[in-house]
Formats: C-alpha cells, sequence, structure tokens
C-alpha cells in the first residue's frame, strides 16, 4: 500500500460519520428551544399574502398582545406536523397568530391552507425569504413569541404538546 | 396461534441454518471440493425455513389472527382480502421478514446458476452473504419479531393505514425489495473477489447480470413508488424529494454508474476501484436507506415504525459492513497498472467516467440534502427540512452536460476515436435548438435556461430515435434505456411547464368558470363499503373546445383507523391527465376543488418503464450468447 494515511482518513470519516448518526438517533425528535429574551423584533416592511399591499412591521405587532410570527411553508413537511397545534392555539384570545410564508408557491400555500385550516390572523408573504433573515431564522418551521414588540421565546423546529403548553402558560 | 409458533421457530431454525453454513465454510475453505454440493442444499434449506416462516405470516393475516402482535396492529376483519395479504408487507416486521425471504432467495439462486467461477469465490461470497443474513435475522428476532403474542387474543385489529391501502403499493415493496437485496449479491461477490484478486473481465461478465436485474428491479420499484405517491397522495406530483424517496435514488445512482462501469470492465481491465467501491456503496445506500427510515431519525411523509432501539441495531450493523469492505478494499484490493492515464480523451471509456462523475455529483446533492438536517441537529440542535428548490437548483444546470455526454458518449469507440458521421450529429443538434426555440417562443416562458434544457434533451432524444433505424448499430438495450431517458426528461420538463391548475370552493350545482374551462359540480351520492363510507362527487368539465368530460373524486372515510383520504379521480390520455380531486371545508357545505390538467404524466411512466425495459433486454440478451 503507496499511501498509508488514506485508509486510516477514510476510516476516521466514517467513524465520525457514525458518531453523527449515533448522536442524532439519541435526540430524536426533542427539539431544544433556543431563547432569545428581550429581543427587539426587527423593523421591516414585507407583502401580506392575501391582499395586495406592504405592511410595516410596527404596524403589525401592537404592544398590548401576545403574538406568535411562525414561519412555515408548504414543502416543509414538519410544518404540517405542527400545523394541527397552532390550529389549536388559534382559538385561544390572548395570542394572534402571524404566518409568515417562507420560500413558497403561493398557490401550494394556499392549498396547503385551505386543506388543513388557516389559523393565522395575518400572513406576511416571503417569497425569497428577505424577511425571514431579517428575524435571523434558522429555517422552516420556526416559531417566535412576542410581547410589546420584543421577543420573548424563540422555537427552532415544529411545535409539539409540550411547547404548545409552555405557549399557553407563558401568556396567561 | 400455531402459526406463529410455527414461524418463529423456523426463524430461529433458519439462524441456526447460517450458523452452521459459516462455520463449515470457513473451516473447510481449503479443501473446498466438499462443500460444493452441501452449501447448495443448506442454503436451499434456508430459503425453505423463511418461506415457512414468511407464508406463517401471510396466513395468520390471511386468517385475522389477532393473537399475534403484528397482525393486530396493521390488520381489520373487514379489510378486503387482498390488502389483508398485502398487508403483510406493508409494516415495520412483515417486510424485514420480505427482505429475509428475498436475501435467501438470492443467495441460493446465485449458488445454483454460479457455476464458471472458482469455488473459493463462490464460498467466500456465500460467507459475506450469511454475515448479512445473520445480521437480518437477529435484527428480526431481536427488536422486531413479527411472531409476538398477545394474550388475551384481541377480538379485533386496529386496521392498516388506508393510504397504504392501494394496489401500486402492495407490489412496491417486494420490487424494491429484489432491487435493494440483488445489490447485497454484487456487495457479497464484490468482496469476495477483491479478496481473491479476481475483479477482471471475467467475473465482470458474470456479476453484469446481477447487476442488471436488481437494477432493472429498482428502476421498477422507485416508478410504483411514484406512481403511488401521484395517485393517492393526491398532491398531483409524481416526487417531493421526501427523504424515505430520497433513499431509494441513492442506490439507484450509485447502480446505474455501476451498471456502466461494469461494461467498461467488461471489454478491458480497467476501472477496477470504481466498480469495488460502487458495488459496495449500493448496498451500504440501501441500508442506510433502511437505517434512515426504520429509525425515524428523520421525519418524513411515510410513517413508519420509530423505534431508537432498532436504528441503533441497523446503525451498529450497517457500519460492521461498512468497516469491513473498507478493510477489504484497502488491504486486497491491487491497483492495476494501465489505469485512466491511458485513455484517449474521445472515447467511450471517458464518456462512461464523466457518467459516473456526474451520477456522484448528483448522488452527493440528494445524500447531502436528506442527511444534512441531521447533521445540523446533532451540532447545533437545529431543525431544517429541505425542500424541493435545494435540488433543483443544484441538479437541473448540470443535466445539461450530463444529457448531452448521453447522446455523444455511445457514439464513441472504445480506446480512441472520432465522431462518425459529424454532419448528422450537428444536424439533429441544430434541428434540436430550433425545436426548443420555437416551443419556448410560443409558450412565452422563462427563456435560457429553458431552451437550453429542451433542447439538450431533444437532442438526446433525436439521436437515439434515428439509432432505431440504423442497422450498424447494435446495441438496443441501451438505446432503448437512453431514448427513454430522453423522453422522460422531455415529460418532466413540459409537464412542469404546462401543468395548469383551478383551484376553488364550490356547492353542489355550482359553476366555477375561466376562459378555458367551465368546471360543473353535478352532484353528490353516498356510498358504503365495506371498510369504509365514500362521498362521490361528480363534476363536468367542458373546456373552450367544447369537449366534455365527466369526473368523479370521491372522500372516503375509513373506519379502522379512523382517516379521510380524498381519492382523486383522473383521466389519463396520451397527451394530458385531467385531475380531480376534493376536500371537505371544515363546516361548511362548500368542497374545495382542485382541478389540474397536467400534460405528458402518462409519458414519465412510459418512460421510466422503457428505461427498465431496455435493462432487461441486455439481461436476456446475454443469456442468449451463452
Amino acid at each position: 500500500m503507496k499511501n498509508k494515511l488514506l485508509p486510516i482518513f477514510i476510516t476516521l470519516i466514517f467513524v465520525i460519520i457514525f458518531i453523527f448518526f449515533y448522536k442524532g438517533l439519541q435526540n430524536t425528535n426533542i427539539y431544544t428551544p433556543e431563547a432569545k429574551i428581550n429581543h427587539k423584533i426587527p423593523s421591516f416592511n414585507s407583502d401580506l399574502f392575501y391582499e395586495d399591499k406592504t405592511v410595516n412591521s410596527l404596524d403589525l405587532f401592537k404592544l398590548d398582545k401576545f403574538y406568535l410570527l411562525n414561519i412555515w411553508s408548504s414543502w416543509c413537511v414538519p410544518c404540517k406536523q405542527e400545523h394541527p397545534l397552532l390550529m389549536n392555539l388559534s382559538k385561544n384570545k390572548k395570542i394572534e397568530l402571524i404566518g409568515m410564508n417562507y420560500k413558497d408557491v403561493k398557490i401550494n400555500a394556499k392549498i396547503f391552507l385551505t386543506e388543513i385550516g388557516n389559523p393565522y390572523k395575518k400572513i406576511i408573504f416571503d417569497k425569497n425569504g428577505v424577511n425571514a433573515i431579517e428575524w435571523g431564522a434558522y429555517g422552516v418551521p420556526e416559531s417566535f413569541l412576542i410581547k410589546d414588540g420584543m421577543i420573548i421565546k424563540r422555537y427552532i423546529g415544529p411545535l409539539d404538546k409540550k411547547l404548545l403548553k409552555e405557549i399557553e402558560s407563558l401568556i396567561k | 396461534m400455531f402459526y406463529s409458533i410455527v414461524g418463529h421457530y423456523s426463524l430461529i431454525l433458519g439462524l441456526c441454518v447460517s450458523l452452521i453454513l459459516v462455520y463449515f465454510s470457513v473451516k473447510n475453505f481449503q479443501n473446498s471440493k466438499i462443500l460444493n454440493t452441501k452449501i447448495l442444499s443448506f442454503t436451499f434449506l434456508q430459503f425453505f425455513l423463511v418461506v415457512v416462516s414468511f407464508l406463517c405470516l401471510v396466513t395468520s393475516f390471511a386468517l385475522s389472527d389477532f393473537s399475534n402482535e403484528t397482525v393486530f396492529n396493521n390488520s381489520h376483519t373487514t379489510k378486503p382480502f387482498f390488502y389483508k395479504i398485502a398487508g403483510t408487507w406493508g409494516n415495520h416486521e412483515g417486510s424485514l421478514l420480505l427482505w429475509l425471504l428475498v436475501l435467501t432467495f438470492f443467495i441460493f439462486i446465485f449458488i445454483l446458476k454460479t457455476k464458471d467461477q472458482p469455488i473459493k469465490y463462490k464460498i467466500l461470497t456465500l460467507i459475506f452473504q450469511q454475515i448479512i443474513i445473520i445480521g437480518f435475522f437477529l435484527f428480526l428476532i431481536e427488536t422486531s419479531n413479527p411472531f409476538n403474542y398477545l394474550y388475551p387474543a384481541p377480538e379485533e385489529g386496529l386496521g392498516l393505514n388506508p393510504i397504504l391501502q392501494d394496489p401500486a403499493l402492495a407490489i412496491h415493496p417486494p420490487i424494491l425489495y429484489l432491487g435493494y437485496v440483488g445489490s447485497s449479491i454484487i456487495f457479497s461477490s464484490a468482496l469476495a473477489a477483491t479478496s481473491l484478486n479476481l475483479v477482471s473481465k471475467k467475473w465482470a461478465s458474470h456479476i453484469k447480470r446481477w447487476v442488471l436485474i436488481s437494477w432493472f428491479f429498482l428502476t421498477l420499484g422507485i416508478l410504483l413508488g411514484s406512481i403511488w405517491a401521484y395517485y393517492e397522495l393526491g398532491w398531483g406530483g409524481f416526487w417531493f424529494w421526501d427523504p424515505v424517496e430520497n433513499v431509494s435514488l441513492m442506490p439507484w445512482l450509485a447502480l446505474t454508474a455501476l451498471l456502466h462501469c461494469i461494461l467498461v470492465l467488461q471489454k478491458k481491465q480497467v476501472l477496477t476501484s470504481w466498480v469495488i467501491i460502487l458495488s459496495i456503496s449500493t448496498f451500504t445506500l440501501s441500508m442506510c436507506g433502511t437505517f434512515l427510515v426504520r429509525s425515524g431519525i428523520l421525519n418524513s411523509v411515510h410513517t413508519f415504525a420509530n423505534d431508537p432501539e432498532r436504528g441503533l441495531f441497523i446503525l451498529v450493523f450497517l457500519f460492521s459492513l461498512i468497516f469491513i469492505s473498507l478493510f477489504i478494499f484497502f488491504f486486497f484490493h491491487k491497483t492495476n497498472q494501465n489505469n485512466l492515464s491511458s485513455f484517449h480523451w474521445l472515447s467511450k471509456e471517458t464518456s462512461i467516467i464523466l457518467n459516473n462523475w456526474f451520477m456522484m455529483y448528483f448522488l452527493s446533492v440528494v445524500l447531502i440534502g436528506t442527511v444534512y438536517p441531521i447533521f445540523l441537529d446533532v451540532l447545533s440542535s437545529q431543525k431544517i427540512s429541505v425542500g424541493p428548490p435545494f435540488y433543483h437548483k443544484l441538479i437541473i444546470p448540470f443535466l445539461i452536460p450530463f444529457i448531452l455526454v448521453m447522446a455523444i458518449g455511445p457514439k464513441l469507440k472504445w480506446i480512441k476515436s472520432n465522431i462518425e458521421d459529424k454532419a448528422n450529429m450537428i444536424l439533429l443538434f441544430v434541428i434540436s435548438i430550433i425545436t426548443s426555440f420555437l416551443i419556448v417562443k410560443n409558450f412565452d416562458l422563462d427563456f435560457l435556461l429553458n431552451t437550453i434544457l429542451i433542447s439538450s434533451a431533444f437532442y438526446l432524444f433525436f439521436v437515439t430515435f434515428r439509432d432505431f433505424f440504423i442497422k450498424k448499430y447494435k446495441n438496443i438495450s441501451q438505446n432503448i434505456s437512453h431514448f427513454g431517458f430522453s423522453l422522460l426528461i422531455l415529460s418532466i420538463l413540459f409537464n412542469n411547464l404546462f401543468s395548469s391548475e383551478i383551484i376553488t370552493n364550490l356547492r353542489v350545482g355550482e359553476i366555477f368558470e375561466n376562459s378555458k374551462t367551465k368546471i360543473i359540480f353535478e352532484s353528490i351520492s353516498q356510498k358504503k363499503e365495506k371498510n369504509y363510507k365514500s362521498i362521490i362527487a361528480e363534476f363536468k368539465i367542458e373546456n373552450s373546445e367544447g369537449i366534455n368530460e365527466n369526473l368523479t373524486p370521491e372522500l372516503r372515510i375509513y373506519n379502522k383507523p379512523n382517516i379521510v383520504t380524498s381519492e382523486a379521480d383522473i383521466k389519463t390520455t396520451l397527451i394530458s391527465d385531467k385531475f380531480i380531486v376534493i376536500n371537505i371545508v371544515q363546516n361548511q357545505d362548500y368542497f374545495n376543488v382542485r382541478y389540474q390538467v397536467k400534460p405528458f404524466m402518462l409519458w414519465i411512466w412510459l418512460s421510466v418503464l422503457l428505461i427498465s425495459f431496455g435493462g432487461l433486454i441486455s439481461f436476456f440478451k446475454k443469456e442468449y450468447e451463452k
């Protein structure tokens, strides 16, 4: 064997892959939310999904209420998973859900909503993903809990029942 | 109860046969003459035992024997008989038993049919294959035994997920497994041939048939899965880049590259490293797919068993196989001297190597898109999902040179060549550019990328089509497959570009109308079937040319488990599919109606059939020559 380093190197790569998979297996479906408390929401202008107009973030999030900004997309499978929970949450009078439709085709998004329901008061249409960048979002789905123009809590990945309970207790 | 016991014990006996086989093969490896007949009868015995076990499970399903836990979880007395049988492999335990069945069947056929190869090679292949088989036996018996029994036996089962009750899906797993497991034979024999330094022209022509047959079944299996998604999931697409779809595509890409490499190896003693690595990766990718799907590490629309313990078992098993093969590759494989540098730049070999690199590129894109979310999750606890835009952006631009190589490559000769009848090739190229230019211009499409893409696809189409009429040109199987591929790309392109869609909410009796189409919601009726109730809507579609069409989409409300599914009604013609699907709008008497016209759908299926048919012809052609 001319080159002894190559086998060792490749074996090492596979060992690392193994470790990744092993770790991945351990935290299957456990989503660890990352909190960014008391962070001010970014100010931005964006298009609305249903109406043909632009809104400013300050008009969207009033000061006296709780809001949940949920970034979603019709091509995102976990979004579909968390959707029933959002539908549930939308019945709660204390909180308003704002959707941000991320890098989506409008028609597909509309189908998505008519098929499994629309929990959102308003939807921002973020075709190029620019707004999501302003929020510092990692991807879809992602949710921000907002009060008085501040981000109280941030949830990366789909919400589950536990996190929903947490949100419900936070807004009491 | 009786069947469960028989099934369980014949599984254990099957495992014992494996151990005996390995023990005797290793012990008598040197004087292998005595083994020759014995291994045949033992592999047959093993196959027989697994068949018994499998039939026991089928019988338990057929008789709705709910003392069997697997039957209880996945069946119901009111289910149609066909789906009771198909339900055997519609679940985790049963599908693994099917894996095992095909594994033992293939090694039996391999031992039976391989006559002109050295006996040591046969035995070594058997040993490697038995290692895989033992792994599956242990996995099945330890973590997912299909014969666990329940006492007292429940009166009624939980039922099979309705979206799995579909004819295409009933035969999809067995066909796909034939492909996956076929690749295990390639894996074992590649390892055996490497250890004995047998990777040669002779070995290539021997293993080529296994490559072809696995490739044929894998292609067909993927096609069936895609057809199922189109008809049953009701989203009107045929490929969603879902992780589960991706894991079946990855071995296919590797296997396709392998198929082409084998052709070179058959003619010249080159590309041996490619062949070995591709043989190994095809099977490890299939196993990796099994791991990703079965462990629940990925989020996917395919709701399969979600059990970390199972995942861990497959993971350890998978990586043991990877490390064994790495060890064998690095310590036994001797690279030969006349390697790539001796190729002329314009030769068949070069074009096949180019093809390999393209395949590897597509493979890496799909692989990264599928596993990157897992890695990111481990590193930083972020959950993301990779969607179609990622794959489209990365794959489509590279399709263009790929298709061009595919058109020109087969024209080249081995070693060194000039392209023959250049004039015709250039003429065809010009024709394809003009054709696509006209199409793009006429339909007002996004300009540059479409023109190039369509013209390259047309180019391949014209070139391969013309080859059917050239007598001198012999390789009919290759020609059919490449022609099929050009057809596939064209149909997908036109399907994407010219699909139209109407979404609206309608009540019974209402009419939707736009400039081209009129949708009339005529009536609604109810029907009661054995295991579901259905609401059938009748629509009449009139288009601007005055052609009427009646479509009757359905909503099915299954009782066990309680799930509502939408059955699309699809009218298929040669030119386009008319696709209509309805959904309930919550608490209202409106129905959400989605009507789509999808051109060339039928051609997508037909062209994939053509591609796989080419492989089948090649398989039988070899038979005649012998």
